[in-house]
Parts: structure tokens; C-alpha cells; sequence
């Protein structure tokens, strides 16, 4: 009852997906024990900063069908609002809240005003829309290099109790170091679970059916009632908000940010797969989605070396097995997967639960 | 005399279409006024222009005598004015409950309650259930609303309006396309809704035994403008229906 309320009664609906779901919480959990090593934890780390803000794209896409290029512009705002207070303000907890609510502030305003400008047009020219303001922000981050730090981006230091610098304990478990670097880990872990629950608790609120009445038929969800420019714009702005939150998170945890990690086109790419991979408008597919892509991303590679050194007598599968060309295999394993699970991989592990009850 | 719904010199052009031509019309509370014309003649362009889809390029529509020529389609529902579609227009992947529920909670105004679960809204699950009941559709209610056949759709439909609630209920062509057999239950909601005697209907129908047996009054419209107007009896009966409209049903 209690985990019901926690998931706000949307439950997996699915033993599969229920089983995948367990899996990913506690592999997250516990991955800086069970896999020592910074890389592991560094992957552990990305895919919860990339469930909050894949399921916040989700909860604009996916729940209203509002489609917006700008929406890692929104985690660069979040993630240069911390790089640049704590760069300038130095590394204390008021410098991280300084820059996680300045930030949040731009994003507010920002997404407002893209909003109300531009959420009666049309779909297509919304999205053209946000293409131009993020490709602006984009050119306008590496341009301010005094304030940005430019294309070399800035790197900073955040409070002593988040560094390895500090340890919490003089023992060290399993072999691990119990010391603030953990703790950061930690940190983003909760973080990512609490901000998930609360996008969960909205989708499955008044507010949230009234999003997918939307999604379904704006006109008709005008005609009982719901004024859908405010519905709209209101989605765009929590999407907004909460990526903003997911870069403040990332900016935290790699004590960096440059227009790399969190501007570039790329990101936007990877997350409109990693949202159609786990399944459009469910919460859980992003859970799903970015845990399946960061994995894929950091250790296909590794997967194909093997393969292709595997292969090294055989020159057109050498080469077809390059690391380099992990993409080229990510790519076909996207193509298979929509057309297997048009529905994403939630939508069809919930489709098979439906039909055998 | 307040009419609950009124227009005046209400028109809509298209271009240099004139869909409808100056339409001043008062319908009184606790009737029901069938409205008809042959196809074109602008019938659900006129609801259109009464709950706000259209904008008027003239002429006003008074609610018990307020003017809402500045209210958009959401207000105008929310100050009671209700419609069901011609063609159906339905939540297409939500459930039938979830269509009907989403109305409820309209008129609730618990749209922008965004922390609680709607599912602990027990009181609009069970309003919507009810709804459900009077438009025949329990057996279905979790069914998408896509993969009902067109009969239950257009029930459905129906189902939305009832759940608003409103004051004025604009049914046009309810039973369009339906089966026989289904006809019955639209028709006897029409009926209990207008022996309440305090909501006002307004009904577009072809059907014109249909039409005789349910409206106070009908009004004819043609190529936008209204050419007709009074007992059932007499406008059937007049020259004009004779020839604009029922000729057209007779040549069919
Ligand atoms: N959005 C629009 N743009 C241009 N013309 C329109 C539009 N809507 C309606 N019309 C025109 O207005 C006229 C009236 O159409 P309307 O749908 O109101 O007729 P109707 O009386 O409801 O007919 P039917 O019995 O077939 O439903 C038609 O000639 C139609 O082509
Ligand atoms: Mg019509």
C-alpha cells in the first residue's frame, strides 16, 4: 500500500517489467559495491542523472505530445548554473543552492516564455521553434568563454563533504573507500529516485490524465472544459524544470561542465532514443531506456573490441566489429527494437502482462 | 422572458461563404428544439458557433442573457454549455471510463490539481461509472475507446456530454450511423433529460419521426439562414420544409 502510494498507483503492471524494475533500483544501489572501480560508478551515476531527464522529456512527449528541441538546452542551464557558481561563488553548499535556483529561475522564465510564444502553432514549427532558441544558446554558451568558460567548458570543485578528499569513515568496505565521493554518488541516487516519484506522482494526478487527454485530442479535450494552452504550457515548463534538475546533478557529479556534456545535439538525440526505447508516456521507459543506452554506450564498445580482435583474421568483420563503429550497431539494435516493440519495451512487456490476464 | 441560450444575428462566413446568415434564435429553458436542414445547411456550423469552436464574424450568443462573445470553447463549457459531435471525437487510446471520467473532472475543476493520484478521486470514478450505466457502455468500460464499434462510440460521445453536466445539451445527429437497436438508448436519455423539464436541448436530427415525437419546436435552417420556426406540427406542414427540406429527405 505504502509503495503504491510512493508510485502514486501507477504501478509496473507487469512481473517482467516489475523484476527489471527491482534489478535496475538495486544494481544502481548497490553498484559501487558490487563493481568497484570509479568507471562503473561513473556509468551507475549517468544513468540516474539520465532517468531524470529522460522521463522529464517523456513528460512532455511522451504525456502531451509536445515535442522540443530545446530540451537539453534545459540540462545545460541547469548544469552551467552550478559550474558558474561555484566556479565564481566558490565550493560551498550556498554556491550549489545560489546556482541550482538561479538556474531554475532562467529555465522558469525561459520555458515560459517559449511556451506562451509559441505552444498554439503547430507541432512542426514548436519544434523548429525550440531547434533556433537552443541552437542560439548553444552558440551564445561557447561564445561567452568569460563567463562559460567557452568550448573548454570549466571545471570546479564542490563542497569537501562530496570529494574523495573527505572520509566518512576510516574503514574502507569490501574494499571500497567510504569517503565524500560516495556520498556524492549517494546523493545523486536519492536525487534521481525522489525526482522520478514526484514526475510520477504528476503524470498520475488530475493534472497529468488531463496531459494524455491532451496528447489524444486537443480539440475535444477544449470542448468539455480544459483550457489546453495552460495544460500545455504548464507540461513544458515542469519538463523543463526538471531537466534543469538533472543537470544540476550532473554538474555535480563530474565537477565539470563544458557545451559537450550537456548542450551538444547528441544528448538531445540520445535521449529521444533512450524514450523510445523504454516506451513513450509511461515514466518506468525511461527507467528502462536510459539504464539499456548508457550501458550500451559505455560497454558495447568494449563488447565489440573483443569481437572485433576475436575476428582479426577476417578483415570485413574486424572492421564491422570496430569499436568505432558502436554506433553503426546501436542504430540496428534501435531499428529492431521499434519495429519489434513499437510501443517500447515497457508498452510491450505491459501489452504481454494485459493480454495474459 | 430570459432564454436559457440565445443568438443574435449570428453569422459565420467562410470566405465569401456565408455558412450561417444572421441567425437570431431564443430558446427557452426546459425546451427541446430540434433543429433542421438539409445537408450544408449549416446546422453544426451553428453549434460551432454557439459553444465556441467557430468565432463569430458576426452577432453575439447570450447565456441566460450574458454575452459571450469573449469566452473561449473551455469557458463556455465551464458556464454550461455542453456538446456532443457529429462525428465522433473521442480520447481514442484512453479508456471509456477514462473519456467519461476526464469530463467529470472537468466539471469538477480538478484539472490543475497536480499532487494528488486521481485514482483516490473515488467520488469522480463513481460519477463517471453512473454515466456509464445510463449510456449502456458498463461492459466496456475499459476498453480503448478506438476499439469500440461506431455505435458505441457514438454512445460514448453522448456519455461525455451527460457527464458535463451542463445546462444546455447540443446533440447533433446522436444517432447517426447507429444500429436500430441502438437507437433506443440515446433516445430514452433524450427523453429522461428533457422530462426533467429544466435543462434546454437543442437537437439536430434527420430522422423526422424522431424529430415530431421529442422537440416543443422545431427550427429549419437553409443555406445558413433560418427560414422556419414554430410547432412541430406547423412547420413540418409548412411549404417551405415541404420543399427545402424534406424534399431533399424524399429525393435521398
Ligand atoms: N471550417 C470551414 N471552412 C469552410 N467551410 C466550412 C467550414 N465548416 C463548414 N463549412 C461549410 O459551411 C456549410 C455548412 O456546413 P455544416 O457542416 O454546418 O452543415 P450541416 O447543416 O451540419 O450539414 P450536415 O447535415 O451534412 O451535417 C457547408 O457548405 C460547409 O462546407
Ligand atoms: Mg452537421
Amino acid at each position: 500500500m505504502m509503495l503504491g502510494r510512493l508510485l502514486s498507483g501507477d504501478l509496473p503492471r507487469s512481473r517482467v517489467l516489475t523484476a527489471v524494475l527491482i534489478a535496475i533500483f538495486f544494481g544502481l544501489l548497490l553498484t559501487p559495491f558490487l563493481f568497484p572501480g570509479a568507471r562503473a560508478t561513473n556509468v551507475a551515476a549517468k544513468i540516474c542523472i539520465f532517468i531524470v531527464l529522460v522521463a522529464s522529456f517523456d513528460l512532455a512527449l511522451g504525456y502531451t505530445g509536445i515535442f522540443s528541441f530545446a530540451h537539453t538546452m534545459f540540462f545545460g542551464i541547469g548544469a552551467y548554473g552550478v559550474a558558474i557558481a561555484l566556479s565564481t561563488l566558490g565550493a560551498t553548499w550556498k554556491a550549489l543552492a545560489i546556482g541550482t535556483g538561479a538556474a531554475l529561475m532562467v529555465a522558469l522564465v525561459l520555458s515560459l516564455l517559449i511556451g506562451l510564444f509559441s505552444l498554439r502553432v503547430k507541432a512542426m514549427f514548436f519544434a523548429m521553434i525550440t531547434l533556433a532558441v537552443a541552437t542560439a544558446f548553444q552558440t551564445l554558451a561557447s561564445q561567452l568563454s568569460a563567463f562559460t568558460g567557452g568550448d573548454d567548458g570549466l571545471s570546479f570543485k564542490v563542497p569537501e563533504l562530496l570529494t574523495s578528499a573527505f572520509p566518512l569513515s576510516p574503514h574502507t568496505f569490501r574494499g571500497v573507500a567510504l569517503d565524500g565521493k560516495l556520498l556524492c554518488f549517494y546523493l545523486v541516487f536519492a536525487a534521481a529516485v525522489v525526482l522520478l516519484l514526484v514526475m510520477l506522482r504528476i503524470v498520475n494526478s488530475p493534472f497529468g490524465r488531463v496531459l494524455q487527454a491532451i496528447r489524444e485530442n486537443e480539440f475535444r479535450a477544449e470542448a468539455i472544459g480544459y483550457r489546453t494552452v495552460v495544460y500545455r504550457t504548464c507540461s513544458s515548463v515542469l519538463s523543463a524544470l526538471f531537466a534543469t534538475l538533472a543537470g544540476v546533478l550532473l554538474a555535480l557529479w563530474l565537477r565539470y561542465n563544458g557545451p559537450d556534456t550537456s548542450l551538444s545535439f547528441e544528448i538531445m538525440i540520445n535521449i529521444l532514443l533512450m524514450v523510445v526505447i523504454g516506451g513513450m508516456g509511461t515514466m518506468y521507459g525511461s527507467v528502462v531506456g536510459a539504464t539499456l543506452f548508457i550501458i550500451a554506450e559505455n560497454y558495447l564498445q568494449d563488447l565489440m573490441k573483443l569481437a572485433s580482435n576475436g575476428f582479426s583474421g577476417v578483415p570485413f568483420l574486424r572492421d564491422l566489429f570496430h569499436p568505432d563503429r558502436w554506433l553503426l550497431w546501436l542504430g540496428i539494435l534501435f531499428i529492431v527494437g521499434v519495429y519489434r516493440f513499437p510501443a517500447g519495451i515497457v508498452g510491450k512487456l505491459r501489452f504481454s502482462a494485459w493480454k495474459k490476464s | 422572458m430570459t432564454f436559457a441560450l440565445e443568438t443574435q444575428e449570428l453569422t459565420i462566413r467562410f470566405g465569401g461563404h456565408v455558412a450561417v446568415d444572421a441567425v437570431s434564435c431564443g430558446f427557452e429553458p426546459g425546451t427541446l428544439t430540434a433543429i433542421v436542414g438539409p445537408n450544408g445547411a449549416g446546422k453544426t456550423t451553428y453549434f460551432n458557433l454557439i459553444s465556441g469552436q467557430l468565432k463569430a464574424s458576426a452577432g453575439r450568443v447570450l447565456l441566460h442573457g450574458d454575452d459571450l462573445s469573449g469566452c473561449s470553447a473551455p469557458q463556455r463549457s465551464h458556464r454550461g454549455i455542453g456538446r456532443a459531435f457529429q462525428l465522433t471525437n473521442l480520447f481514442p487510446n484512453l479508456s471509456v471510463l477514462e473519456n467519461i471520467r476526464l469530463a467529470v473532472q472537468s466539471r469538477a475543476r480538478l484539472g490543475l490539481n497536480m499532487w494528488s493520484i486521481w485514482s483516490n478521486h473515488r467520488e469522480l470514478i463513481s460519477r463517471a461509472e453512473e454515466v456509464l450505466e445510463t449510456v449502456a457502455l458498463t461492459a466496456k468500460r475499459d476498453i480503448a475507446a478506438c476499439a469500440l464499434p461506431h455505435g458505441d462510440q457514438r454512445k460514448l460521445e453522448v456519455g461525455i456530454l451527460m457527464a458535463l453536466e451542463p445546462d444546455v445539451f447540443m446533440f447533433d445527429e446522436p444517432t447517426a450511423g447507429m444500429s436500430v437497436d441502438e437507437v433506443p438508448v440515446i433516445l430514452d436519455l433524450i427523453r429522461t433529460l428533457k422530462a426533467r423539464r429544466d435543462k434546454t436541448i437543442l437537437l439536430v436530427e434527420h430522422k423526422m419521426d424522431v424529430v415530431r415525437e421529442l422537440s416543443d419546436r422545431i427550427v429549419v435552417l437553409h443555406n445558413g439562414a433560418l427560414v422556419a420556426d414554430g410547432e412541430p406540427a406547423a412547420v413540418i406542414a409548412s411549404p417551405i420544409v415541404q420543399e427545402a427540406y424534406l424534399g431533399v429527405e424524399v429525393a435521398k
